[in-house]
């Protein structure tokens, strides 16, 4: 595991840099060997090696697909994104004030929502299966911050502090949570199905790598409207959040391959908390480092130390542009930790207490409060406010929750179809949802 | 008593010996034993609890057996059912994999070609839908498409059906999908007698058998005798159980539906409708002899479980039940089944969404002309 605060791993930070990088390596490599050419005389010879990589798909396929040992070292361009040692005050920050309390009020709303879902869950308001995000913040803010609303994010069941960094309301994401019809899925969803068609919020999906495909049918609809409809305009970007366990699916091998192929606007996004409920990354893993996952699949793959939020909106910005600007997919992992269980089910006996210290120490809140109050940026006292604000949003929220009522009887078979006719044909040969008795409830279902 | 124990005792070394390798499923049975027996008579165990000595008895009684799944290990089990195994086989026997549902299924069918024995945990069956092409292509169709000669004694297990509260993805009752497939066996328990006696039938068929659990189930106690503490103790697989005798009214249904339907009969008993309570404990075979014999005696049918209702298990014995026992029929079967609509989360609509206990009452009214109007779904 690597040590606190290391980002290694290089990350390509420009498309130029890394064709050219691909194209020297394919250069390189066809003087080696090829197992492919049989003969001198063979068709394969001609053309295609020395060529650019990009204009000729052959020899692009035969460079990528030789069993050579790859060079070493990487071709120019890639520079490690973040350094290992804290910023000294000296230095300059990344953000200023303003960013930096937004970056800091987002943090806490998440955090604080989460916090008050444990309580409410203890109290019998909420039910099912409830996974917090405590600890991760850094990377919700740090990457969806930098979105539009327009943009698309795809989560997993943890996937609360998602939804609230993407703007959906918290009054309406704690009333679906209690089951109330006022929830942004009318209390239909739940804490693992979170949807906003207005926030682009795309879910909220309780099956581990779930979510990778259909983040990645998003940005290929980007991409779709783009050269297919011609729609200049389609540039959103598409970010898959998923966890360490996940990147051993089938699943996400194979969009990381289609993303890659098509060079679809996306970010695969993995919020590595080194634990899929009881199970060590280390213990599921032959290849741990997930970062290094990317570049066989031909994508840029870059590691980040998702406890620091400066680091990860470095990362985030570089990443989104790449993926606006058309130059396709980049994986990146975000070392981070969860403060809490897998879920309030979970009685989290499998972690070392150590190691929940370590991490509790590199808090992410903490670390950018710091941070900026080394620098000068802010007082204790615009955190203080911060801090009361969030509180009385949560408050309300809850509040709201309470006090909504709880979905009718007749909502039962509603948004079942977006065509009723799919409930077909009653016994009287009209279609059923005619049928007042059907939408109200009183029919026998 | 002491008495009593000794004989019980003799009784499992006489079995011990006709299996060779008795003593570690002594131990399992004695030790479940003494932790809960003041009398044999007033034995009580939860279905978690039979499951974990069924599955602790088969793998010591032979070594072919072997447990996998995520979380059955270190975790000894997502619910527990595993628990302890680990540490008395250890990690080759108990296999805690990465989040690979379809690789391990399939690796599971592979090494079950083999001749070894596995019993492929699924967290809950939803998840199974990912690994869904081996159980049906790899496990159910081999022995048939290779003419005979590939078997796969595998056992698929996990909790399926609704549990509280967890939403459309994680609801979802699969036993007439799986029930529709020739080549697989399909068992659904619903006491502790059921779970002990048919997870070891699964485990020492030769065919691959999905079994399906409940995780509302897990947690409730029933008091068993002392043959279901036996180490051999094997329920036939295609037998369904009269759970209660009665002459008005057959009730059909299996695992959590049928303590709904006990405790609708009690209620009937009450009003004078004497209900007859048949725990199906097997989909696939299905015990349409057992069904029917119990429809001609009572002439009247109705069909219960959670699932939805298009194509389900109660479909399935309303048919076979129209096709042998059509002229004995006094009303028209009924199905009391889950809403035909996905899991809601909010805790009213599910609780509409899943059959009650008045719903089958009101059922079996109305099988039984009495006058009551048709009312609301819940």
């Amino acid at each position: 595991m690597a040590a606190a605060g290391v980002a290694r791993a290089p990350a390509a930070c420009s498309s130029a840099a890394l064709n050219k990088s691909f194209r020297k390596e394919a250069r390189a490599q066809s003087r080696v060997h090829c197992p492919f050419v049989q003969s001198k005389s063979s068709p394969l010879r001609h053309g295609g090696f020395r060529s650019e990589m990009l204009g000729n798909g052959l020899a692009a396929m035969q460079a990528q697909t030789r069993p050579v040992e790859r060079p070493a070292v990487r071709a120019a361009g890639i520079r490690a994104v973040a350094e290992v040692v804290d910023r000294p005050s000296t230095q300059e920050s990344p953000v200023d004030k303003q960013e930096g309390l937004m970056l800091y009020e987002d943090m806490v709303l998440g955090r604080t929502f989460e916090d008050m879902c444990a309580q409410m869950y203890y109290r019998g308001k909420m039910f099912g299966f409830v996974h917090l995000y405590n600890g991760q913040e850094a990377v919700s803010t740090g990457f969806i911050k930098y979105l539009r609303q327009d943009d698309y994010v795809c989560s997993t069941y943890r996937d609360h502090v998602h939804a609230v960094s993407k703007g959906v309301p918290s009054r309406q994401i704690m009333a679906e949570l209690f089951g109330k019809s006022t929830g942004c899925c009318r209390g239909q969803g739940g804490s693992m199905h979170l949807f906003s068609k207005e926030w682009n919020m795309l879910g909220g999906f309780a099956f581990i790598a779930e979510g990778i495909p259909v983040a990645t049918g998003a940005a290929f609809q980007t991409k779709y409207r783009k050269e297919a409809m011609g729609d200049e305009t389609a540039d959103q970007v598409t970010i898959a959040f998923f966890g360490d366990g996940t990147t051993n699916n089938g699943s996400f091998y194979e969009c990381l391959n289609m993303a890659a192929l098509w060079k679809l606007p996306i970010l695969f996004v993995v919020e590595n908390n080194l634990w899929a409920i009881g199970m060590n990354h280390y213990r599921a893993t032959s290849v741990p480092e997930i970062w290094k996952k990317g570049e066989p699949f031909g994508m840029p793959g870059i590691h980040v130390d998702g406890m620091d939020v400066l680091k990860v909106r470095e990362v985030a910005k570089e990443a989104i542009a790449r993926a606006r600007r058309g130059d396709g997919p980049t994986l990146v992992e975000c070392e981070t930790y969860r403060f809490r269980g897998h879920s309030l089910a979970d009685p989290d006996e499998l972690r070392d207490p150590e190691e929940k210290a370590k991490y509790a120490k590199r808090d992410p809140i903490k670390q950018l409060k710091n941070h900026m109050l080394e620098h000068g940026l802010a007082k204790e006292d615009d955190f203080v406010a911060i801090d009361k604000k969030i509180e009385e949003v949560i408050d309300e929220a809850v509040e709201f929750a309470e006090a909504s009522p709880h979905p009718e009887r007749t909502q039962l078979l509603q948004n079942v179809f977006p065509d009723p006719k799919g409930f077909g044909i009653g016994p009287d040969g009209e279609y059923r949802y005619k049928d007042p008795s059907f939408t109200a409830g009183t029919a026998a279902v | 008593m002491q008495a009593l124990r000794r004989s019980l005792h003799s009784s499992l070394l006489r079995q011990a010996d006709i299996s060779g390798k008795g003593a570690p499923a002594i131990g399992a049975a004695w030790s479940s034993l003494r932790k809960y027996a003041s009398t044999p008579a007033d034995t009580k165990m939860t279905v978690r609890e039979g499951l974990n000595s069924a599955l602790d008895e088969e793998m010591a009684y032979d070594d072919k057996v072997f447990i996998i799944g995520e979380e059955v290990g270190e975790y000894q089990g997502a619910y527990k059912i595993t628990k302890g195994l680990l540490q008395k086989y250890g990690p080759e026997r108990v296999r805690d994999t990465p989040i690979t549902e379809a690789g391990f299924t399939g690796l599971g069918v592979g090494a079950a070609f083999y001749g070894l024995k596995p019993i492929v945990e699924f967290m809950t069956f939803n998840f199974a839908m990912q690994a869904i092409d081996h159980i049906i292509n790899s496990a159910a169709k081999s022995h048939y498409m290779s003419g005979g000669q590939l078997t796969v004694p595998i056992v698929f297990r996990g909790p399926n059906g609704a549990a509280a509260g967890v939403a459309a993805q994680h609801s979802q009752c699969f036993a007439a999908w799986y029930g529709s497939c020739p080549g697989l066996k399909v068992l659904a328990p619903y006491s502790v007698e059921d779970a002990r006696g048919l997870m070891k039938a699964a485990i020492r068929d030769p065919d691959p058998v999905v079994f399906l659990e409940n995780e509302i189930m897990y947690g409730e106690s029933f008091a068993v005798s002392k043959e279901v503490l036996d180490p051999n103790f094997l329920l036939p697989i295609g037998k369904a159980k009269i759970e209660r005798e009665g002459s008005d009214v057959t009730l059909v249904s299996f695992s959590k539906m049928v303590g709904f339907c006990l405790k609708a009969a009690e209620e009937l008993e009450k009003e004078g409708i004497s209900a007859e309570v048949i725990n199906l404990r097997s989909i696939r075979p299905l015990d349409r002899e057992t069904i029917n014999k119990s429809v001609r005696k009572t002439s009247r049918l109705v069909a219960v479980e959670e699932g939805w209702p298009q194509h389900g298990v109660a479909s399935e014995v309303i048919a076979s039940v129209t096709e042998d026992s059509f002229e004995y029929l006094d009303a028209a079967p009924e199905r009391i089944t889950g809403a035909d609509v996905p899991m809601p989360y909010a805790a009213n609509l599910e609780k509409m969404a899943v059959p009650q206990i008045p719903d089958i009452i009101r059922a079996v009214k109305r099988v039984c002309y009495r006058e009551v109007p048709q009312q609301k779904a819940a």
